[in-house]
C-alpha cells in the first residue's frame, strides 16, 4: 500500500525513528512507540510525512529501520552517528534547516540512556512549543492542531497549540500497521553526513543489566509484642469510617454525593 | 525545717491499713487515692508503711470482650489506657523544626486528587534522606505544591517547607505556567537538589521541563541512592535506562526523577511544613498551549483496573436496570463482585477481587457487597470506599470511609435523582 500522491500537501510532518529493543530477546526492532508515532502521522490527512533517524548505520539497525519503511514509505533520511554521540546537535540543525510543521515522536527510547528528555531538549533549542502522550491529532486548520492528550485512567484532554510542535507519543496513540516486507526492501536509507558530538558524560557511568528490585518490606513499627501481633493479624481495615443508620434513602444519596463532589470525581 | 519536712515521705498507716483490705468499704477510693496517676482507675502499686513496694494482683489486667480478666504483659498497661494513646498517635511523634537550614532539596509532589501519592510519599523519605545526611549541616525540605489540596498531614510526610501555588492559572493542566514558577523558585533559593517523581501523573513531563529549562542533565528512573563522597553532591544513584533493561549508576546530579518505592515514608517524626512565598510575583506567562478541557470519555471503554470512579455490584443488588442506569448518569465504570459475575448478571471481565482485576479507583462504591476478603484484597488499593448495604455489621462497613445502610435501589434512585437534578439547575443556571 503506496500513500497516495496528495494533490495540496499542506502539513510536513517528521517522525523521529529509532532502533527499538525487542524485550525478550534484545534484538532490534522497530520501537514501538516511534512505531504507533508512525502510525499517528499517517492517520492525519494532508500530512507528507518523511521519517528521520540519528544513529549508527549496521546491519542490526537496518532491519529495525526498514521495518518503518514497509509501514508505506519509499525512504528515510539518516543522519549517521556514531555509537555513544549525542545526536541532539545533528537532529536539531537539521529540523531547523527542513522546518517541519509537526514533530512526532515516541517518549523514550527503548536504548541506550532511554532518559526521554530529547524532544524536551529539542522543543527548549528550537523553541517550540511540546507536548507529551499523544492519543490523537484531531485536527489541523490553519497552523492550529488541535490535540488529544492521554492522561493517566484513561482520561483524555483536548489542547489547541499553533504549529510548529513537538509531540511524543507513548501506548495510548493507536497501534502501528503491520510491516510489509516488500515496500520494507524496496525502501532507500538515505545517508546523510551530520556533525557528530561525542556524549563524554554517558561513557563515564556504569552500565549493567537491570538487577531486579527488592520488594518492599511490610515494616510494622511498633512497640509492643501485643502491637506486632494485632498488626501480624489483623484484617486489612480502613477504619473509622462514617456510618449512616437508620437514615432516609435521600439523606444517604446526599452524604454520598458529597463526598463524590469532594473527590471531584462527578463530572458534569 | 519546713524544707526538709515537705521532702520527707510521710505516710498514712490507717490509708495503708485500707488499701490492704479490700473487704473495706472505702478500700478502692483509697486504692485510687495512692495510685500515681490519680485517675478513676484502682492503683496496682504503692509504697507501703514501711517503704516496701506493695502490689494488688486483683487490680492488674482488665476484662476482655469474653468476660475473661486478661493480663497484657508487654508494658502497656490495660486496655482503658492503650485506647487513649491510640487517639492521637500524630501528637506524641517528635516535631521537627529547622530554623536555620544549610540548604533545601526541592520537591514537586504530584498531588493527584490533592493528596499525596504514595509516589510522593516515598519521595518525600527519599528527600529527608538527603536533607538529614549530614546532622551538622541539616537541609530543609521545600515542597512545591500546585492548586488547591486536601491533604491535611501535610508535615507528618516530611515537609519543613511549603510553597503554595493556589492560583487559577496552575489548576488543571498547566505545565507551562508550572514550569514558569518553578524557574522562579530556582532563581529564588537555587536548591541543591530538585526531586520529582517519574510518574505518568505529570511529575515525568514537569521534570523533563524543568530539567531542559534548566540546563541541567537529569537521572531519569532512580531507584537507589547512595553515598558517595567522589560525587559533586555526595550521592551517587542507580538508575533504569533503556526501558528498564539497564542500571545506569551515576553520580547524582541536582535534578533527579524518582520511581516510586524509592525510600521508606517517613513515619517517626512530625514536621513544621512552614508556609514560604516567592521574594517576587511571577512574572506573567505565555501560553502557548490551550487546554479546552478533559473530555468525556466512555466509562464503559476504561480498563477496570485503571478506573478512577467505580460503581460495583453485589449479591444484595435486585434491581439491575437501576443499577446500570445510575452507572450511566454518574459516569462511573462498573464492576462486580463474584457472585454477580457467577450469577451472570455482570461480565467475568468486570469482576473485582483476587481472582479478577485489582483496581486503584480513587472512589469505590460497594452496592450490596458484603465484603468477602477476596473482594477486599482487590480494593486494597482505593483512597475512598462508600458501602451501601443492608447489613450493618458486615466486613465492607468496617473497610468503608461512608457506608448508609438502607435499601440499595432506593439509595441509588435518590443519588440519581439528586445527580440529574444538580445537572439541570446547572444547565438552567448557564
Amino acid at each position: 500500500m503506496r500513500p497516495e500522491t496528495q494533490v495540496a500537501p499542506s502539513l510536513a510532518v517528521t517522525v523521529l525513528v529509532s532502533v527499538g529493543r525487542h524485550p525478550l530477546t534484545g534484538r532490534g526492532r522497530q520501537a514501538d512507540q516511534d512505531a504507533r508515532g508512525v502510525e499517528l502521522a499517517r492517520s492525519i490527512p494532508q500530512a507528507e510525512v518523511s521519517l528521520l533517524h540519528a544513529g549508527p548505520l549496521g546491519d542490526a539497525s537496518e532491519t529495525a529501520l526498514r521495518g518503518y519503511l514497509g509501514m508505506g514509505f519509499e525512504s528515510l533520511l539518516l543522519l549517521e552517528q556514531p555509537d555513544g554521540a549525542d545526536v541532539l546537535p545533528a537532529l536539531a540543525e537539521r529540523l531547523e534547516a527542513a522546518a517541519p510543521q509537526l514533530v512526532i515522536t515516541g517518549e523514550r527510547a527503548e536504548q541506550g540512556e532511554g532518559s526521554g528528555l530529547l524532544p524536551y531538549l529539542l522543543a527548549e533549542r528550537l523553541g517550540w512549543p511540546l507536548v507529551s502522550g499523544l492519543a490523537a491529532v484531531e485536527e489541523v486548520a490553519e497552523g492550529v492542531a488541535t490535540l488529544l492528550l492521554a492522561l493517566p485512567r484513561g482520561q483524555r484532554r483536548r489542547l489547541r497549540v499553533r504549529l510548529p510542535v513537538i509531540v511524543t507519543v507513548n501506548a495510548a496513540a493507536p497501534s502501528p500497521r503491520q510491516s510489509a516486507y516488500g515496500p520494507a526492501r524496496r525502501g532507500q536509507l538515505v545517508l546523510e553526513e551530520a556533525q557528530v558530538v561525542h556524549d563524554e558524560e554517558l561513557a563515564k557511568w556504569q552500565v549493567q543489566p537491570a538487577r531486579k528490585r527488592p520488594k518492599r518490606l511490610k515494616i510494622i513499627k511498633a512497640a509492643s509484642a501485643r502491637d506486632r501481633f494485632k498488626a501480624a493479624a489483623a484484617k486489612a481495615e480502613g477504619g473509622r469510617g462514617q456510618v449512616l443508620t437508620d437514615v432516609t434513602p435521600e439523606q444517604g444519596a446526599e452524604a454520598i454525593l458529597r463526598l463524590l463532589r469532594e473527590e471531584g470525581v462527578l463530572r458534569r | 525545717m519546713s524544707e526538709s519536712n515537705s521532702e520527707m515521705l510521710r505516710r498514712d498507716p490507717r490509708q495503708a491499713w485500707i488499701a490492704r483490705n479490700r473487704l473495706h468499704p472505702r478500700h478502692l477510693e483509697v486504692l485510687a487515692e495512692l495510685g500515681t496517676g490519680g485517675g478513676q482507675e484502682a492503683a496496682s502499686e504503692w509504697l507501703g508503711p514501711n517503704g516496701l513496694i506493695r502490689r494488688n494482683p486483683r487490680t492488674v489486667g482488665f476484662i476482655g470482650p469474653h468476660g475473661v480478666k486478661r493480663i497484657d504483659r508487654s508494658g502497656v498497661q490495660q486496655g482503658r489506657v492503650v485506647a487513649g494513646a491510640q487517639a492521637s498517635p500524630a501528637a506524641c511523634k517528635p516535631l521537627v523544626e529547622i530554623e536555620a537550614p544549610a540548604f533545601l532539596v526541592a520537591v514537586v509532589p504530584d498531588m493527584a486528587g490533592g493528596r499525596l501519592t504514595s509516589h510522593d510519599r516515598d519521595l518525600l523519605g527519599l528527600a529527608r534522606q538527603l536533607a538529614d545526611a549530614d546532622p551538622d549541616s541539616r537541609g530543609a525540605v521545600l515542597a512545591v505544591v500546585f492548586g488547591g489540596h486536601k491533604e491535611n498531614g501535610v508535615g507528618d510526610a516530611g515537609i519543613d517547607r511549603v510553597l503554595h501555588f493556589d492560583d487559577e492559572a496552575f489548576a488543571g493542566f498547566s505545565p507551562e505556567a508550572r514550569l514558569g514558577a518553578l524557574a522562579a523558585v530556582e532563581q529564588a533559593w537555587t536548591p541543591r537538589h530538585w526531586l520529582l517523581p517519574d510518574s505518568p501523573l505529570g511529575g515525568a513531563d514537569l521534570g523533563r521541563r524543568l530539567a531542559a529549562r534548566l540546563g541541567e542533565r537529569p537521572a531519569t528512573g532512580v531507584w537507589q541512592l547512595e553515598a558517595d563522597a567522589g560525587s559533586p553532591l555526595g550521592w551517587c544513584c542507580t538508575a533504569r535506562g533503556a526501558a528498564n533493561s539497564l542500571d545506569i549508576r551515576r553520580p547524582l546530579p541536582r535534578l533527579a526523577l524518582i520511581l516510586a518505592e524509592c525510600a521508606e515514608p517517613v513515619s517517626e517524626t512530625r514536621h513544621a511544613a512552614r508556609l514560604l512565598a516567592l521574594p517576587e510575583a511571577l512574572p506573567p506567562q505565555l501560553a502557548r498551549l490551550e487546554d479546552l478541557g478533559q473530555v468525556a470519555v466512555d466509562p464503559a471503554g476504561v480498563a477496570l483496573s485503571e478506573a478512577e470512579f467505580i460503581l460495583s455490584a453485589g449479591n444484595g443488588v435486585r434491581d439491575w436496570e437501576g443499577f446500570h442506569h445510575a452507572a450511566e448518569v454518574l459516569r462511573a465504570t462498573e464492576g462486580a463482585s463474584r457472585v454477580a459475575v457467577d450469577d451472570g448478571h455482570m461480565a467475568r471481565d468486570r469482576q473485582v477481587g483476587a481472582t479478577g482485576t485489582w483496581v486503584s479507583a480513587r472512589v469505590y462504591v460497594a452496592v450490596g457487597i458484603s465484603g468477602a476478603i477476596q473482594h477486599l484484597q482487590g480494593i486494597q488499593r482505593c483512597d475512598k470506599v462508600v458501602a451501601i448495604n443492608m447489613d450493618p455489621g458486615c466486613d465492607m462497613i468496617k473497610r468503608a470511609d461512608l457506608a448508609v445502610i438502607g435499601d440499595s435501589a432506593r439509595v441509588l434512585e435518590a443519588l440519581v435523582a439528586l445527580v440529574e437534578q444538580s445537572r439541570e439547575e446547572k444547565r438552567h443556571a448557564a
